[in-house]
């Protein structure tokens, strides 16, 4: 049967065909609908993990127990699974155990731009990269069986244009694959000095083996075509190569680590020209020029952002591609923004208005970086704002112990935020977290996550109590607060922000966007009382807008939810309610 | 058939995934390859979005390259602009008379061009104007708003009808069907001939 489907939903397809029993994953763009798609079958578990560390960890017993299991993630997720990766070289596997990295080229949802292939020649392990949703299902399959094959966790690599991209997938049906029996196995299992030592060789002997795998295994293809050019490309460089040199020779990689170095050498050997068409890194180039073959490369092709069938000929053919946008005057740009009734905006509205020094995090709130809220310092890493909001004021008190807030998600704060809170808590630091509690993880879809007390198949689960986590830790002072009340707010941060003790503060109001809410009446400007002062602007709602006139604004009553927070910053009176509500 | 390109532009929330979706089921059904690409994520939150639908014998792309689009189906005005290099030459834009302006232009100062109409016949003479929000509305509701341009994009593609008539029954839950029919004829009433000649 054909189906249309994006490479998520392929890579879920593949996991149900391969017998896949369990899955989990944290969401991440672009690897979120992986898990979502994994669920909607039946005879598989599937589950959120609260991040991705537990994801590979949980899904790693689901191995031992016998089961194939596959783990999720985006590629800085990646990085927090490294850990149980790493090991889980040595250890192998029993049912098969696939790990899935979906990198971001170009950042349209990501704050660097890794490329997570390296992580598979780290780690030593097979390393499989589609380059259509076709090659998303079968590579999976694939992954499973080479992962039995070789007792090695296998690393399956996609990126934003593989994952969020759709094509047309032959699909076929669900293999049963019982449940391997479990043996207990000190000297694989139990990964201490004594036995780590004796597994170390086996993984390099098994790399050998799977480069020898590499070269005959049918995943790496020769097409010939015009010899006089020869390149070798994998993932969806491929489809871009194709479309500029249809006539060539081609290379194509699927499994490329380790790389079939004897293909490699007599691909070269018959062509006259040899490129590597490569996104991001020089990953492919780097171990050709070490098997002493000449090619051309990231002289050429950009290392830093996407490849498209643009950027390919333009850096291969010299050709003059037009500019990103229409040349002639330039376009308003139209980036995401915080939503209209966001809860929140007035959080980070009142940080701005108390100056604070603010540690961000990962998630929609990132956002108030942006202008015209601009409210926010920092952003590096899930969980980051915390510790690095201990940071700054354990350097310099004077300065920034009654300025600095570490300010950080539910979700986020779930993923990585707790460990840094005991490390403030032990260390006697002193500043202010807020987490901003909306119940759901809203970035990436709306995804369940353990505040939110109900499970990736909408099955009611406990709730995690915020509050009495960080009274356990041993925060002193844990208060919650009302988004949407602005001045009652700002105070209690203010007095947060003084006192000589750690505090959390807990805004506590559910994602407007999940749950389509109308919080009230829509509002309205009065435009003869409005002075057009612009406050209301700098809240950054996008329901306000400039009216005719070009200065004063207007609400627009589609976009408008009634949250009221512009009607508590203007200080005229001018924005009101409308009577007749909506 | 030489591999027909596509374009759909507009803001986060005005059912432009759906619009492509449909127009990929449909390339499938009469049996063509195809390719959809799209990115989700933070535009989600009220920015710009894209998605690029392409078919034909082999596609190999998902991304369309510049100077290729056969058509432009821009559901708002501004968001007809950003894409439009992408055009060819003598291709098609179907231009949602509708505007969404931008928070940016607040702390930006760069104007909102409120003539893209003119912007797009310096790059093509095939433009079509159209309120299609207008139209959905008046025809009920908002939502049916990608189905009216489906309708008009539908004149401009050598897709038989009933593919697409089948396609839109597959996809709209049973209770819209009826209006997401009617939205679709009711695009289907404007045709690429009409298109602004200069």
């Amino acid at each position: 049967m054909k189906m249309i489907l994006s490479g998520n939903e392929a890579v879920a397809r593949g996991f149900y065909e391969a017998g896949g029993k369990f899955a989990s994953a944290y969401p991440g763009t672009p690897s979120t609908e992986v898990l979502e798609n994994i669920a909607k079958y039946e005879g598989v578990i599937a589950q959120w993990a609260p991040n991705e560390k537990v994801a590979v960890e949980v899904a790693v017993g689901a191995s031992l127990g016998g089961a194939r299991a596959l783990a999720a993630m985006k590629h800085v997720g990646l990085n927090v699974a490294a850990d149980p990766l790493f090991s889980l070289s040595y250890m192998g596997v029993n049912g098969g155990m696939v790990i899935l990295t979906a990198d971001d080229p170009g950042m349209h949802s990501s704050q660097n731009e890794q490329d997570n292939r390296w992580y598979a020649r780290a780690a030593k392990i097979p390393l499989l990269e589609p380059s259509d949703s076709q090659e998303a299902r079968d590579l999976t399959i694939q992954a499973f069986e080479i992962s039995e094959s070789f007792d090695t966790p296998v690393l399956l690599r996609t990126t934003t244009r593989i994952s969020h991209s759709k094509s047309v997938v032959t699909v076929g049906e669900r293999l049963d694959v019982p449940l391997k029996p479990y043996r207990k196995e000190l000297l694989k299992n139990v990964l201490l000095p004594s036995t780590g030592r004796l597994r170390h060789p086996f993984v390099e002997n098994r790399l050998k083996k799977l480069r020898a795998f590499s070269t005959v295994s049918g995943l790496n293809w020769v097409d010939w075509g015009d010899r006089s050019l020869g390149i070798v490309t994998s993932g969806v460089a491929y489809q871009y190569a194709r479309e500029v040199f249809p006539h060539a020779s081609y290379l194509k990689l699927s499994l490329t680590y380790p790389l079939p170095e004897k293909l490699i050498r007599d691909f070269a050997e018959r062509v006259g020209k040899l490129v590597v068409i490569e996104e991001l890194d020089d990953f492919l180039e780097l171990h050709i020029r070490a098997l002493g073959v000449t090619v051309t490369g990231k002289e050429k092709i950009p290392a830093i952002g996407e490849l498209n069938p643009d950027v390919v000929s333009r850096a291969l053919l010299n050709r003059e591609g037009a500019s990103a946008e229409l040349q002639g005057e330039p376009l308003p740009a139209r980036p995401p923004v915080l939503c209209p009734g966001c809860s929140h905006r007035g959080v980070f509205w009142a940080l701005k208005k108390l100056r604070a020094t603010v540690t961000g995090d990962i998630g929609c709130y990132t956002l108030a970086a942006l202008p015209p809220l601009e409210s926010m310092d920092s952003c590096l890493n899930m969980g980051a704002s915390v510790g690095m909001a201990e940071g700054m004021v354990k350097v310099n008190p004077e300065k920034f112990q009654k300025r600095v807030v570490g300010i950080i998600g539910d979700s986020t704060f779930i993923h990585s935020g707790i460990t840094p809170l005991i490390d403030m808590v032990y260390n006697k630091g002193i500043t202010t977290v807020i987490i901003l509690d909306n119940r759901i993880t809203a970035m990436t879809g709306h995804q369940e996550n353990p505040a939110s007390g109900v499970t990736l198949r909408g099955e009611p689960t406990h709730r995690l109590d915020l509050q009495k986590l960080c009274e356990a830790v041993g925060i002193p002072r844990v208060r919650k607060i009302d988004p949407y009340s602005l001045k009652e707010m700002t105070e209690v941060i203010r007095e947060e922000m003084r006192t000589e003790e750690p505090s959390v503060l807990i805004a506590e109001a559910p994602c407007v966007l999940h749950e389509r809410s109308q919080l009230g009446p829509v509002y309205y400007v009065d435009q003869e009382k409005c002075v057009a002062c612009d406050l209301c602007y700098k809240i950054g709602c996008p329901a306000i807008t400039p009216g005719p006139d070009g200065k004063k604004p207007v609400i627009d009553p589609l976009l408008c939810i009634g949250c009221d927070q512009c009607a508590q910053v203007c200080q005229l009176g001018a924005i009101l309610p409308q009577e007749n509500g909506k | 058939m030489d591999t027909k390109n596509v374009i759909f532009s507009g803001v986060g929330g005005q059912g432009i995934l759906l619009a492509s979706d449909v127009l990929a089921d449909v390339a499938l059904r009469a049996n063509w390859d195809v390719k959809k690409s799209e990115v989700h994520g933070m535009s989600q939150r009220g920015g710009s979005v894209i998605s690029q639908v392409r078919f034909g014998e082999k596609i190999y792309s998902p991304l369309i390259a510049r100077h290729q689009a056969d058509v432009i189906v821009a559901f708002e005005k501004l968001e007809s602009l950003r894409y439009l290099d992408y055009l060819k030459p003598d291709g098609l834009v179907i231009l949602n008379d509708y505007e969404i302006v931008p928070e940016s232009i607040q702390y930006e100062k760069i104007p909102y061009p409120h003539d893209a109409r003119s912007i797009c016949l310096q790059k093509t003479h095939r433009v079509i104007v159209e309120n299609f929000t207008k139209m959905a509305v008046q025809l009920g509701n908002v939502k049916v708003l990608n189905i009216t341009m489906l309708g008009t994009l539908s004149n401009a593609l050598p897709i038989p009808e009933e593919i697409w008539l089948e396609s839109i029954k597959a996809r709209v839950p049973a209770r819209f069907l009826e209006l997401n029919l009617k939205a679709f004829q009711q695009g289907k009433t404007i045709h690429p001939e009409e298109a602004v000649e200069v």
